[in-house]
């Protein structure tokens, strides 16, 4: 059962966002306002998308990292519309190409989804069918959307795509079952069927988090290749700083069900202004820069999405949490413009005060 | 060059290591797993030997043989000069102490059944140690060394987050105050935010109580970050081995020089600039590895002899070995004795105006051949991100 909206009040209503829904018609391709999805499980409601706001035109990618458990992957099937649990609460709205995604009718979004909008998963054994041949599979998703074609035609197209995903000898591996195929053959095969009805958006959660180095490097270059090719929009989601850095027009950095900063990527890595986002560049070691002595890192852990400190909830991991009186602790801090058009920071801090402690201290250490 | 005269703390050679294939009810064998086939290297006193390749290539094998948790096929492990191959268990056992393992996967290492005072202790009772104020004072100690809390210990594993759990199996692997800690893949399992105060809290073992280590990632960059001195495996081989400095800034062998410039560099513009070795293909299977130099069937700079020859691991820099007819960012000096001169052109490219990164040399335009249709295995593709594959080529000429 999808809500259109939601009882509760949005805890902030940044300028963006009231703009925004005083807007009727969207202007971008993509354009989610607002976004909640929050699940009501035994122990309390889980707050696991928290007011998530973004756009994004076609042909262009939309980065989305933070830890596990910042609510990436619900975030997608939310746009995805697979959000079927009776016990999942969904408000905002999402306007893909000038349709309401969250008010239209379910056979609606059936149709859009495998045709307009395809997902690719992380792990792709569990998005095959074990049983079935990667063939009949990927020949499956043409002919749903294209009830009309014959077997032979579908199949010949789906010979074709995996061809076009750099599957080799594709007219016999058609036949092989999921099994047949190594982890890398396997999301090429997911890729294949995703974008065979040739969608307008597509959403790769993680897709090359199981796989080795170089077999990410294939499928990043694919991807990168497949949307040169058919100007799609694409959201990649990842915990991996260095592949969104590969693909990402635009950045969004969630942290436990909210975004806490984004804007180009270029901005949000040479010049973030949000302390979490210092936290996942200091915490990765770069191959691009003299070895670092010790890496910054973020002590403790992710919050739990039911009981969410008060304030920022960051709070706990921060490090300049007591830099703003009590702020931090007491008041959530709104999404708003940074430095640059386009970079948006939820942070109390002052921004030339983040600017300066980026410059001063963490800047030399990443 | 630095000079070690130290004796090595682990010293491996020509270490083997095949799994048969059984079929049938009677498990008949029909054929072998070579994972690890014949490697040599050795790990000084408090130095971090890392070792990195793809899956499947025998990284957690050599692991498991480390910590004799298999029996070697062939080959000498020799801990502080004492042959350890063959101990039988119970010879083996004070050394159980020595040489701890701590494995990736930190939820399925730890029985959800014990507490973690039981799971740290364990190896206190197993070993029958005798601890000055108890075990559960050691323990306490030892959650605390390792940023937990002395509280933790009654609680269970499940009450955890990943690298808490992390940090338990840390905590187990010192209790008995090991000289060595084998791990494989410690932090692959945890997001890039707990991997870092993971491998953080490695390092400040490492210089509080001299420890040596063995550390197994499949991510380069954690690799280089954590090593003084790096392996890189490939079916079963050890294809270069050398200090982590030198390995990483010119790093000679093809395999190597492809996997470096695969990984994600955490800066967009550089993506403009990057060009890529893109090995097509996986790695083949380690039950029929290819003969000769086993990187052949990926190889852009395979030759004749590279499919009739396997290729010696050779000293063509101070401390770095490499296992390749053709070696790449060879030093001028060494290239004269590596006698690649006579081996065909390969050897004698030259790359004009340096690379982007590291300085490796792309390969003459005949090389950059396209992945044929009916191949698993291909030769490699040189991308210039989101340009064209081949633009990289016009930069070279022969020398
Ligand atoms: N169907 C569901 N019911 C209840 N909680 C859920 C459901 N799906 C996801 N969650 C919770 O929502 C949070 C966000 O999850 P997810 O979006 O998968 O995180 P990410 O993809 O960023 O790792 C997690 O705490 C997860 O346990
Ligand atoms: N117990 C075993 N029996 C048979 N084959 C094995 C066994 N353990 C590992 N292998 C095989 O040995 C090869 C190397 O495996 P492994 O050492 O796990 O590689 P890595 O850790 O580098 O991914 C793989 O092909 C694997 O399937
Ligand atoms: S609002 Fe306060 S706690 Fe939150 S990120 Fe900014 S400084 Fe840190
Ligand atoms: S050049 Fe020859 S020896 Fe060297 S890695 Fe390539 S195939 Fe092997
Ligand atoms: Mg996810
Ligand atoms: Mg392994």
């Amino acid at each position: 059962m999808r809500r259109k909206s939601h009882k509760r009040q949005p805890p902030v209503a940044s300028v963006n966002s009231t703009e925004t829904r005083s807007r009727p018609e969207p202007a971008s391709f993509l354009d989610v306002r607002e976004l909640r999805i929050h699940f009501d499980t035994d122990d309390g409601l889980l707050r696991a998308v928290d007011g998530v706001s973004f756009e994004l035109e076609q042909g262009r990618t939309l980065g989305i990292v933070g830890e596990s458990g910042s609510g990436k992957t619900v975030t997608s099937l939310g746009i995805m519309g697979l959000h079927r649990s009776r016990r999942a609460r969904i408000s905002g709205e999402i306007w893909l190409d000038g349709e309401e995604l969250l008010s239209a009718a379910p056979e609606r979004i059936r149709q859009l989804r495998g045709q307009k909008m395809a997902m690719v998963f992380q792990d792709p054994m569990s998005a095959l069918h074990p049983f079935y041949t990667v063939g009949a599979q990927i020949t499956e998703a043409y002919q749903a959307h294209h009830p009309k074609t014959d077997r032979r035609t579908a199949r010949d197209r789906a010979v074709e795509m995996l061809n076009r995903v750099g599957i080799p000898r594709a007219d016999q591996r058609v036949d092989d079952y999921p099994h047949q195929f190594s982890g890398g053959m396997r999301q090429r095969a997911l890729i294949a069927m995703a974008l065979i009805n040739d969608p307008s958006l597509l959403i790769a959660d993680e897709p090359t988090t199981a796989l080795d180095v170089t077999v990410q490097a294939q499928i990043l270059d694919l991807i990168r290749d497949l949307q040169q090719e058919f100007g799609s929009a694409v959201i990649l989601i990842t915990h991996d700083l260095g592949v969104v850095a590969e693909l990402a027009h635009d950045i969004l950095v969630m942290y436990a069900g909210k975004c806490v900063e984004k804007g180009p990527a270029t901005k949000l890595f040479t010049a973030p202004e949000h302390p979490y986002t210092w936290g996942l560049l200091g915490s990765m070691p770069r191959v691009d820069r003299a070895p670092q002595e010790r890496l910054l890192s973020i002590p403790g852990n992710p919050p739990s999405l039911i009981r969410l400190p008060q304030g920022c909830a960051f709070h706990p991991r921060c490090p300049f949490a007591d830099r703003n009186g009590e702020k931090s602790f007491t008041e959530v801090p709104e999404l708003t413009g940074a430095s640059d058009p386009g970079h948006q920071v939820a942070c109390h801090l002052p921004p030339e005060e983040r600017r300066r402690i980026f410059a001063h201290d963490v800047a030399p250490r990443l | 060059m630095e000079i070690t005269e130290r004796e090595p703390l682990l010293k491996v050679t020509g270490l083997v290591k095949h799994f048969p294939i059984t079929q049938g009810l009677l498990r008949r064998q029909v054929g072998t797993v070579r994972a690890v086939d014949g490697i040599d290297f050795t790990v000084l006193p408090g130095e971090t030997l890392g070792i990195v390749g793809e899956s499947g290539c025998g990284k957690s094998t050599t692991v498991r043989l480390i910590v004799r948790l298999l029996e070697p096929t062939g080959g000498r492990i020799e801990f502080e000069g004492r042959d350890i191959t063959h101990l039988s268990r119970g010879a083996m056992r004070p050394l159980r102490k020595d040489i701890q393992p701590i494995f990736q996967d930190p939820y399925s290492s730890l029985n959800p059944r014990h507490t973690v005072g039981t799971i740290v202790g364990a190896p206190f009772r197993l070993q029958k140690v005798e601890t000055e104020h108890g075990v559960k004072d050691a323990v306490q100690e030892l959650l605390e060394l390792c940023g937990l809390s002395p509280e933790h210990y009654n609680r269970y594993p499940h009450e955890f987050s990943g690298g808490q759990r992390q940090r338990i199996g840390v905590a187990r692997a010192l209790a008995l105050q090991p000289k060595m800690i084998v791990a494989d893949e410690p932090v692959s399992a945890l997001d890039v935010s707990i991997q870092a105060q993971v491998i953080n809290l490695l390092d400040d073992l490492q210089k509080e109580l001299g420890l040596t280590y063995v550390i197994v990632a499949h991510d380069l960059s954690v690799i280089r970050h954590v090593s003084d001195k790096v392996a890189v495996m490939y079916l079963g081989k050890v294809v270069e081995i050398g200090g982590r400095d030198s390995l990483y800034a010119g790093p000679m062998h093809p395999y190597t020089v492809a996997l470096m410039s695969a990984i994600p560099v955490p800066d967009p513009r550089r993506r403009v600039k990057r060009e890529r070795i893109v090995l097509t293909g996986e790695v083949p299977s380690p039950a029929n590895p290819p003969p000769a130099c086993r990187f052949h069937t990926r190889c852009w700079k395979a030759q004749k002899i590279c499919r009739q020859l396997e290729p010696p691991l050779r000293e063509l820099k101070p401390g770095h070995f490499v296992a390749c007819h053709f070696p790449e960012n060879l030093p001028a000096s060494a290239e004269a004795d590596s006698g690649a001169a006579d081996r065909g052109p390969g050897a004698r490219l030259r790359e004009e105006g340096g690379g982007a990164r590291g300085g490796w040399a792309p390969p003459h335009p005949g090389w950059c051949r396209t992945p044929r249709a009916g191949r698993d295995e291909g030769a490699a593709l040189i991308t210039r991100a989101g340009r064209s594959r081949h633009a990289l080529c016009h930069r070279l000429v022969w020398n």
